[in-house]
């Protein structure tokens, strides 16, 4: 998909001028703020399950190699291939090739972000094949020739009248006055389209949330059972993750579904988590005969040792920016690509480079909410900031900022000067305000003063007001 | 170079491991073998009846609904009953499943049981679950022979029979009986983790029923 | 890269009266914070006017500039790392370290640690700063002990928890209970641990998504019909002052500490000296 990354303070003032956007992105705090508190208070055990979480992937990827290699052996012992993808060109031809190989015309898809990292629609299509998203939110986006917009809602931006007129304009050969008007109508008309494509798919291509060494499985978590659809009814099941969502047991897996469903939706445990190994076997009346896993690294193994390490922890669970008040205030597509919010303003720079990316990290308070209620205790704050430091070195920072920053730096270094300069500015600030208490405008403040008042300071600096005391209290 | 090669060569040179490194080599073998169990809430370490009657809680909580049976002959006529009540025609599909089987069927005699896979056809299907988990009123169903997965998605109503004795307290002691079943390290082709009836959010978070699963599930819990 | 011990918990009352124990007559030196030395002096004066009600020996070093949050928060780690050795050197010697911002008080008591964590000579002192850095109204809850806050305020307050003082540093029910002590009817607004989109110099870099922020803030605010808003950040309260100004609500903006010492004869952040009897 096009980055649009650079531009990102620009898509942010349109989404922010969308009013149907700004609508939508009301249903983020009901659909998830409180959902996922309440869950919280209900388990004791709750803080105690992220420390354990956030340990098993450190250990994880401290061994990743290693884990790796088991998993391969176990995925080949139960008849299925593991396909390793460097970057997204190698993943899109090691699919392309075996939808190939089966003579696939019909794809069904289940929820993916690496299908979207790796932009596999866009390839599948122009090879001719039939894709089709069956996720009811991918399914809509679908439709609408968009990208998600939340990595776990993917039409979280859509309002329903959207909906239904998109369905009305694409499902054209259903009566055009048939009502739509509940959304139960909607979610009825898309089973019905879909159903028929899940029982014709020659090829189902779901992502993965972890990956399980020790017994060789994918697993996915879903609540609408497409995902299953689109795996077991296929010839051909491939699955595409990234190398990062390996754990060692089915007990590290245990501890971490623990947080994700409670994280993502508030569920206490999501309706449908399914581990898949290999193809059917041969006394299986149901199930598929190829099973492949495209393994993903894209950029992954050079975290590895850097300050965004900690990043590869993350399992996608969307509280990050369910709770960040700039995804609140812009949306997910502001960002540009594929990830959005506060793991997004991490993970992109990662990818795509901080020369594009490079706005994300930047366009955050650092209000700390993000990592407060992160499952996996990633410390995304922090590592915007080593973004920024990362920009700060390469001298990619914009040259205002630059300057800004060392001449107030100079200053402040040096405490003399900088109580002669914070002096007058006080005194020169506190005439311009006429004694009104606040400036309409004030120079170099602009982005502050275009939708607020400057409050005036008190006159004179604290420094100099306690020094004047001190004096006046010794003589 | 492979792109394998190259992948595990620039993990392995990130985290500066040399290949031969036995200290993390036995790290992942004991951790593979051994499967410590983390953190295990409380909440569903209960003696047998309140285990059960948690699970109970927990599935009805997540929209299932769920009967208890003192004899699994009386399953028939309820599984009818059940469907009767929901204006369900009297027709059902599951797999080989020797405690399926063994049921007295002819104690329903309107009651049309097919055996084998579902294929979209059927309103109703029938799963005799592995095991269950009382901490989230979750069901373990395993493929194969006896219970198709076919069974568990493409029916609009999902009966699943379990046995009480079969209700653990959290997954770990669930995927334990299974690695006894089928062997550490191995396992059926799908191991499904069911709780609740399939459901959506995707339009404005309004929770709906039955987005591509079933809409209605139905547990009913044996002895 | 350097894995230190994270932690993730807040400090509890316990566990920091473990580390630093309050006695009358310790000396407490105040790190007054750039924003309140040269915007709101009138908070310096009641942080240290509550520090000496609790028999605390105010100090002001006199070497204090800034925390170096812009420059940490910029990426420019040699300036952050240069400003933190100067507040180290200038405030290591007394008993306790006092600030009026959680987010000033965060940046000391667990970023200059991250910040010289490489450094031999200054990673200890950084430490040992650390240890005895508090935010003022947890200092004076959590430290000096104090429930009581021996001033009354009439009317309607409602509190904003600015994130750092909130998330970093716990500050969340040690200002209600002094406010409560002083009879204050807090009115809790919605989201009031939600940012108000000041972020330091997120508010001038991003001005848009900032204003949008604050603006839900404001209506908030509004909507409580609270006669005061009160906060432990003066880069927050300025932010939304100065928002609630331009939009015209009529409500007064004050640092907490103000209330807490019956300093109020100051006019509201914001507030015209025109518009204000209190000291006319």
């Amino acid at each position: 998909m096009q980055i649009t990354s650079p531009s990102f303070k620009d898509n942010a003032r349109q989404a922010m001028a969308d009013a149907d956007l700004q609508r939508a992105l009301g249903n983020v705090e009901k659909g998830f703020i409180n959902k996922r508190a309440k869950a919280v208070a209900k388990l004791p055990e709750f803080e105690d399950l992220r420390d354990s979480a956030r340990d098993i992937k450190n250990h994880t990827l401290a061994h990743l190699d290693l884990y790796l290699e088991h998993y391969e052996k176990k995925v080949t012992e139960a008849g299925g291939k593991v396909h390793w993808a460097a970057d997204a060109e190698e993943a899109r031809k090691i699919i392309l090739d075996i939808c190939k190989s089966v003579d696939a015309k019909r794809i069904t898809k289940g929820k993916s972000m690496i299908s979207e990292e790796i932009a596999l629609n866009a390839a599948l299509e122009a090879s001719g094949h039939e894709v089709s998203e069956t996720d009811l939110g991918e399914y809509i986006i679908q439709l609408r020739g968009e990208h998600p917009s939340h990595i776990i809602a993917p039409a979280i931006h859509v309002n329903k009248d959207q909906v239904e007129a998109d369905f009305r304009r694409v499902h054209d050969k259903l009566p055009p006055e048939r009502n739509l008007e509940a959304p139960e109508s909607l979610l009825a008309e898309a089973r019905g389209i879909l159903r028929e494509k899940f029982l014709s798919a020659d090829v189902g291509i779901t992502g993965a949330n972890f990956l399980v060494a020790e017994t060789g499985s994918s697993i996915i978590v879903t609540n609408e059972g497409n995902g299953d659809l689109t795996q077991i009814l296929p010839r051909v099941h491939i699955v595409t993750a990234s190398l990062e969502k390996i754990v060692p047991t089915l007990e590290d897996v245990s501890q971490i579904l623990r947080v994700l469903a409670r994280s993502a939706t508030g569920q206490e445990f999501s309706v449908y988590t399914t581990l898949s190994t290999g193809p059917k076997r041969a006394e299986d009346p149901d199930g598929p005969e190829e099973y492949h896993v495209v393994l993903l690294d894209n950029g992954r193994s050079s975290m590895i040792g850097t300050e965004f390490q900690d990043m590869l922890r993350c399992i996608r669970c969307g509280a990050c920016m369910n709770h960040c008040p700039v995804y609140h205030s812009i949306g997910g597509h502001a960002y540009g690509w594929v990830y959005p919010g506060p793991m997004g303003s991490v993970l992109t720079p990662s990818l795509i480079g901080v020369d594009k990316g490079g706005q994300l990290p930047n366009a955050s308070t650092f209000c700390g909410r993000c990592e407060s209620v992160c499952p996996m205790r990633i410390p995304l704050p922090k590592m915007m900031r080593h973004w920024r430091e990362r920009e700060f070195e390469r001298h990619l920072s914009p040259a205002t900022t630059r300057w800004g920053l060392s001449a107030w730096a100079y200053a402040a270094k040096r405490p003399k000067l900088y109580k002669m300069i914070t002096r007058l500015g006080a005194m020169a600030l506190n005439l311009a305000s006429r004694n009104k208490g606040a400036l309409r405008w004030w120079p170099l403040a602009g982005g502050w003063t275009k939708y607020r008042d400057l409050p005036a300071p008190q006159g004179k600096t604290f420094q100099q007001m306690w020094a004047e005391q001190k004096k006046a209290a010794r003589s | 170079m492979s792109s394998r090669e190259t992948i595990l060569a620039t993990i392995r040179r990130s985290l500066h491991a040399s290949p031969g490194d036995r200290t993390r080599a036995a790290s992942v073998a004991s951790r593979l073998a051994d499967a410590p169990a983390g953190v295990i809430p409380a909440r569903g370490q209960l003696p047998d009846d309140k285990r059960i009657k948690l699970f109970a809680k927990m599935l009805e909580d997540v929209s299932a609904t769920v009967e208890r049976l003192a004899d699994a002959g009386d399953l028939p006529e309820r599984l009818a009953d059940f469907l009767k009540s929901h204006n369900l025609p009297p027709q059902i599909v599951c797999g080989e499943d020797e405690l399926l089987a063994g049921l007295p069927w002819k104690k329903a005699k309107t009651l049309d049981v097919k055996t084998g896979r579902a294929d979209g056809t059927e309103t109703a299907g029938l799963s005799h679950a592995f095991g269950g988990v009382a901490e989230t009123g979750t069901l373990m169903l395993l493929s194969g022979p006896a219970n198709p997965t076919t069974v568990n998605f493409l029916p609009d109503t999902h009966v699943v029979v379990i046995r009480a004795e079969d209700i653990g307290s959290d997954y770990e002691s669930v995927f334990a009986r299974l690695r006894e079943a089928y062997g550490k390290g191995n396992m059926p082709r799908t191991v499904n983790l069911i709780t609740g009836a399939s459901r959506s959010a995707d339009i404005e978070q309004t929770l709906l029923l039955g987005a591509h699963g079933p809409r209605r599930l139905h547990v009913m819990i044996v002895g | 890269m350097t894995k230190r011990p994270r932690v993730s918990r807040t400090k509890t009352q316990e566990d920091t009266e473990a580390e630093s124990g309050f006695k009358p007559g310790d000396s407490v030196a105040l790190f007054v914070t750039c924003l309140v030395d040269l915007f709101r002096p009138s908070v310096g004066f009641a942080a240290a006017k509550l520090i000496e009600g609790r028999g605390g020996e105010v100090i002001v070093p006199q070497a204090q500039t800034c925390c170096g949050q812009p420059a940490f928060n910029s990426g420019d780690r040699d300036t952050a790392r240069d400003i933190a050795k100067q507040v180290i050197a200038a405030f290591e010697r007394y008993d306790h370290v006092v600030v009026p911002s959680g987010s000033c008080g965060g940046m000391i008591s667990k970023h200059y640690s991250e910040l010289l964590a490489d450094d031999p000579q200054w990673a200890p002192r950084a430490d040992a700063l650390a240890a005895k850095t508090h935010e003022l109204v947890s200092f004076l809850f959590d430290v000096t002990g104090m429930t009581e806050c021996g001033e009354t305020f009439e009317g309607s307050v409602t509190y904003h928890d600015s994130c750092s003082g909130l998330r970093e540093l716990g500050v969340k029910r040690q200002p209600r209970r002094l406010l409560e002590s002083a009879g204050v009817n807090i009115v809790e607004m919605k989201d009031s641990e939600v940012c108000c989109g000041f972020g330091g110099t997120f508010c001038v870099k991003y001005p848009d998504i900032s204003n949008t922020m604050v603006g839900k803030k404001t209506a908030n605010i509004a909507a409580t019909g609270a006669g005061t808003l009160l906060a432990g950040d003066l880069g927050c309260l300025m932010n939304m002052a100065g928002k609630l100004r331009r939009e015209g609500v009529d409500i007064e903006v004050r640092h907490v500490a103000e209330i807490l010492a019956g300093m109020t004869d100051e006019p509201p952040i914001a507030g015209s000296h025109e518009n204000h009897e209190g000291d006319l």
